[in-house]
């Protein structure tokens, strides 16, 4: 009944929509859809969530839902690069924890957040699968192993 | 889908004992059956099973698997345990893992407020602290005025997902985040008034943890200590039977009955949070006499003294045709026959009529004509089996949310529906119609005899039961050729491509249903529209078998019932015209009193001729016409031109401050008798509460008056009223005040006690014999846009508000959630008078003018604007014009021409 309308973001919907076009308009493209934006946008603006949850015919809580729920999308935008710090149980033996600290210290941001300057977002992972070199993060698709708390900040370097 | 094979039974063991079950029931359902109690907490029958809270495990004994029984087919030979050691022990582990970490809520206990998890805690006795972790910690859902969600409490089970999803289709809210984080909540956190939430509290009734409350509950202190009634909701004509919870005096809640018959567990959001009302200040506590234009507070003596004082004068000097009655399709049965009576054989006039006047009047005089009685022919139930639903002049999802809700199951189901409606219904807007025409503001006959035309000539006529079953065929083939389809297309503006498709959709429907209300009736050909509806479903054998027929969806809770027992100027209870010889002796002898043979005037009949001054006197029961009847500055005259009124209701309407005595009276939750649905049945309205304050139930206030003015009616109880309406009424005749103590009532005809009711009408035979098709020519309406006036006005209804909203706008939530009128315009007319969304703009028509905020949506299609006449700050009825239709008198409440300026 007083579903909510956006006249004034209609160019951008329309991009947006553009990006999910080629997708079947039902309701199995919604994680493909939510794939395509965000590999455009960096995450999922919520016009975007409106887009799909329309072109899909599937209710937008549904969509908010399913967005929400796995931890690939994100509904923030994100920094530049993304810090993946390892929990995994060979990486917490090796002082994973004091990593993570450090590179909360470092860069002024809780796990899950953005840097001011947008340049990093900082999470931690269950596990990397990389366990022979832990501790271990991934700065965007590098694996960086062996690490020390010092080592951890020098490797930020690398992308400034 | 209707399943008519019977269903082969199994036979399984549980716990040792051989049980019976059906083939497709799962391990819970056959448990069930058999009176075996299987805890569950995400379980609940109306919703498919998902198995997600793990309680309902039992053991498989042959594999020694555990599965949950709510998803677990039953089959035969199967055998389970289902409160071994093992099952139990993982019951309490998985109950105390819950309770880590939700905050059991321990106000909740009693069965009523269906605290689910409490009761569990409380039978297996366990520790809640057991494993006491971190407590999920998201902020309260408080954000629209019904109810609120207290995620501390919230064991995600998703029942509440599922209900708003599954048994009302909105789906407004859903899981969010993952893990520790998961809640419950609206899309982006946005607020539910934001999104696609109708607040029917489906989700606040699903929840099993107190997790979700009604606003008036959480302020109501211990639910121990509420009162329990089952009664029957006072708004639309559905009939929805529901639980009304009651303590100290007050009603503190409202839930589903789920023995209701009409509307299973659904309720909308007047009624399951709209009868706060019933506890206002304001109510009327205490008749009111007008003294020096002054209302001051009177005894009942002195009041009822005055009233019968007053009309026994005008009586008296100017003869009984001088008084004319008011009765109310909100009130019962049992008071709507007495009010009659008392028209009749106390006063002596047949004077007597209500609001149905202006709803269906035209469907009574129509539908009386061609199939020889005006009701809905079938059931509300019967509406998911039909293939093609005709819905037309029916914003069905707004004003029968129930019935909106069945249409839309069918469409859900395969159904094919077609929408014939100038707005954009909600029916259209959310993809449920196949087809949606688009007819201009009163050309209905001619898409309908449109539609019959290319019927005919297409050979999709029922042959057989036209010839049978009918008569008058020829005659209506004239007729319908005189609507040859690019002059259909000219009146309407329906192309004739999308007439032709939806003839050929309705025609060649097995079992075709057609759906109405005002769209239809509030016309100056109102009734000509109602016999080419009939012509419709007549042509194509659609009446007279299950899921088929024409429906007229009524608009009050009672207005079935009020015209059934006589509240109507030309016919006495059951549809028996006065100016018949052998029922004026009929109820003569049984009201002990001479009868008048003169059929009375009607709603817009009394009001003109109070304002010429031939009516005197006026008693007016239950309704509103300075807000619900057209050309509201005429009304205001005619009742100022009155030598006296009486007014009797609830609360001082805008109708009740023009009167000279005002009489308070008891609510719906204070008082019994029956109401009869718009599907034709009979319930029983049952008494929640004492009349508040010194207020009386209306059977009584007529009484006690009746006798005052010479003729005794005394009664102990309304029931005993139910009972005489039986001897008098033959399709009333087996409802006896015992029988309809039934949750299920009757539906009439019902004519001795060992009938069971009628589920629809006209099988083998047409209540007057034949069907008779009548030949219909087009009219326009009454006013058309012209230079001066040159857009079109209609009325309805809206959701969120009934009637005249003496009742919804003095409930707290509803009236916070809209508390305005507005104006719905289409965007190009808002572009082209320089209007804007929210601008308060005036509106007037040659008989008078508001002024109203603008709503600008393409609902409604250009140079038209459709306004809610439910408020009075901004009355659409200030423009409408009452123009009658010649027959049932119906004014003309959908089209009227208008002219729209800026202010300023």
């Amino acid at each position: 009944m007083s579903q909510k309308s956006s006249p004034e973001n209609s160019v951008q919907d329309k991009t947006f929509l553009e990006l999910v076009e080629e997708l079947p308009p039902e309701r199995e493209s919604v994680i493909p859809a939510l794939q395509k934006i965000q590999k455009s946008q960096g995450y999922l603006p919520e016009d975007a969530l409106e887009t799909i949850a329309d072109y899909t015919d599937t209710p937008l809580a549904n969509v908010t839902g399913i967005a929400t729920f796995y931890s690939q999308f994100y509904l923030e935008p994100q920094g530049d690069h993304t810090i993946k710090v390892c929990q995994g149980t060979a990486c917490h033996i090796k002082g994973a924890d004091d990593i993570l600290d450090e590179l909360k210290r470092e860069l002024d941001v809780k796990a899950g957040e953005v840097t001011s300057d947008g340049k990093f977002t900082l999470t931690n992972v269950r596990c990397l699968g990389a366990c022979s070199l832990a501790p271990v993060i991934m700065v965007d698709e590098d694996v960086h192993g062996n690490l020390t708390t010092e080592k951890a900040i020098e490797v930020l370097e690398e992308y400034e | 889908m209707a399943n008519t094979t019977k269903t082969k039974s199994i036979e399984m063991k549980i716990n040792g004992e051989v049980v019976e079950g059906d083939q497709g029931d799962t391990i819970l359902e056959v448990a069930e059956k058999n009176g075996i109690e299987i805890p569950t907490l995400c379980h609940m029958d109306q919703l498919e099973p998902t198995g997600a809270c793990r309680m309902c495990l039992v053991e498989l004994v042959d594999s020694g698997e555990v599965v949950t029984s709510c998803t677990q087919p039953a089959s035969d030979g199967l055998e389970v345990e289902t409160h071994n050691d093992r099952v139990e022990q993982s019951r309490k582990l998985n109950l105390e893992l819950l309770l880590s970490n939700t905050d059991v809520n321990v106000d909740c206990k009693s069965e009523e407020t269906r605290c689910e998890l409490t009761e569990l805690v409380g039978k297996y006795d366990l520790d809640p602290e057991r494993f006491s972790g971190e407590k999920r910690s998201h902020p309260k859902m408080e954000d629209n005025p019904f109810f609120e969600l207290d995620h501390d409490r919230c064991i995600l089970c998703g029942r509440c997902v599922r209900a708003c999803d599954e048994i009302r289709g909105r789906s407004a809210i859903d899981f969010v985040n993952r893990g520790f984080k998961t809640k419950i909540a609206p899309p982006l956190d946005r607020s539910l008034t934001e999104g696609t939430c109708q607040f029917c509290g489906q989700c606040v009734d699903a929840c099993p943890s107190g997790a979700l409350t009604s606003n008036m509950r959480i302020d109501k202190g211990n639910p121990n200590e509420v009162e329990t009634t089952s009664t029957i909701c006072t708004y639309c004509g559905v009939g929805c039977r529901m639980n009304v919870h009651t303590r100290d005096g007050e009603v503190v809640d409202v839930s589903p009955d789920p023995e209701a018959p009409a509307n299973d567990i659904r309720l909308c959001s007047k009624g399951r949070f709209g009868f706060d009302f019933v506890n206002r200040e304001d109510r009327l506590s205490q008749p009111l006499i007008k003294e020096d234009g002054e209302f001051r507070e009177a005894s009942w003596e002195e009041a009822i003294d005055l009233v019968s004082d007053k009309l026994g004068g005008i009586k008296e000097q100017y003869g009984p045709d001088a008084i004319a009655g008011l009765s109310s399709a909100t009130c019962t049965n049992e008071e709507n026959y007495l009010f009659q009576k008392f028209m009749r054989a106390t006063i002596g006039t047949n004077s007597v009529d209500h609001c149905a006047r202006l709803c269906h009047s035209s469907t009574v005089a129509g539908l009386v004509r061609a199939f020889g009685s005006g009701a809905m022919t079938n059931s509300i139930g019967e509406i998911r089996d039909a293939d093609t639903i005709l819905v037309t002049g029916s914003n069905t999802t707004e004003s029968h949310p129930v019935i909106g809700l069945e249409v839309k199951k069918a469409v859900e189901n395969g159904s094919n529906l077609i929408v014939a409606d100038p707005r954009e219904i909600e029916l259209v807007q959310e993809g449920d119609a196949d087809i949606h025409m688009r007819q201009n503001s009163g050309t209905d006959v001619a898409w309908l005899m449109g539609m019959i035309n290319i019927i005919i000539e297409e050979g999709l006529v029922d042959e057989e039961f036209v010839k049978d079953r009918t008569e008058n065929f020829e005659s209506l083939k004239e007729s319908a050729a005189e609507f040859p389809p690019e002059r259909v297309e000219e009146i309407t503006g329906i192309a004739e491509d999308k007439l032709r498709e939806a003839a050929l959709m309705y025609g060649e429907a097995d079992k075709g249903t057609i759906l109405f209300a005002m769209g239809i009736t509030q016309h100056s050909h109102g009734t000509d529209n109602v016999l080419s509806v009939a012509n419709l479903a007549m042509v194509t054998g659609n009446v007279g078998k299950e899921s088929t027929g024409v429906n007229p969806l009524r608009g009050q809770n009672n207005v079935q019932g009020a015209c059934d027992l006589g509240a109507l100027p030309n016919v006495y209870p059951g549809y028996q015209n006065v100016d018949a010889k052998e029922n004026q002796e009929k109820f003569e002898e049984a009201w002990e009193a001479d009868l008048s043979p003169e059929p009375g005037l009607t709603v817009v009949e009394m009001m003109n001729a109070a304002g010429e001054g031939d009516v005197k006197g006026m008693y007016i029961m239950g309704e509103n016409p300075m807000v619900s009847d057209p050309d509201i500055g005429h009304v205001e005259k005619s009742l100022e031109n009155l030598d006296f009124l009486a007014v009797q209701d609830i609360f001082l309407t805008e109708t009740a401050e023009y009167a000279d005595v005002v009489l308070p009276a008891a609510s719906f939750a204070e008082t019994e008798g029956s109401f009869t649905n718009s599907e034709r049945r009979i319930q029983k309205l049952n008494k929640a509460l004492e009349p508040k304050g010194n207020t009386r139930p209306d059977w009584e206030i007529i009484s006690e008056l009746s006798g005052r003015l010479g003729n005794p009616m005394n009664y102990d109880s309304a029931m005993e009223l139910t009972n005489e309406i039986t001897e008098v009424t033959p399709i009333y005749g087996g409802i006896t005040a015992e029988r309809i103590k039934d949750k299920q009532g009757l539906q009439w005809p019902c004519r001795d006690e060992d009938d069971p009711g009628t589920k629809f009408l006209h099988e083998g035979e047409f209540s007057r014999g034949l069907g008779k098709f009548h030949s219909i020519s087009y009219r326009d309406p009454a006013e058309m846009p012209d230079e001066d006036y040159p857009m079109t006005l209609t009325t309805g209804r809206m959701y969120y508000h009934f009637h005249t909203r003496s009742m919804t706008g003095r409930s707290k939530g509803l009236d916070e959630l809209v508390p305005e009128a507005y104006v719905e315009m289409n965007p190009a007319d808002a572009t082209s008078l320089e209007v804007e969304e929210g601008e308060k703009i005036k509106v007037s028509s040659r008989r008078g003018e508001i002024e109203i905020k603008t709503k600008v949506t393409d609902r409604v299609p250009e140079g038209t604007i459709f306004i809610p006449f439910h408020f009075a700050e901004a009355a659409a009825n200030r423009l409408t014009n009452p123009e009658l239709d010649p027959i049932a008198k119906i004014p003309e409440l959908k089209v009227a021409a208008v002219k729209v300026e800026k202010i300023g």
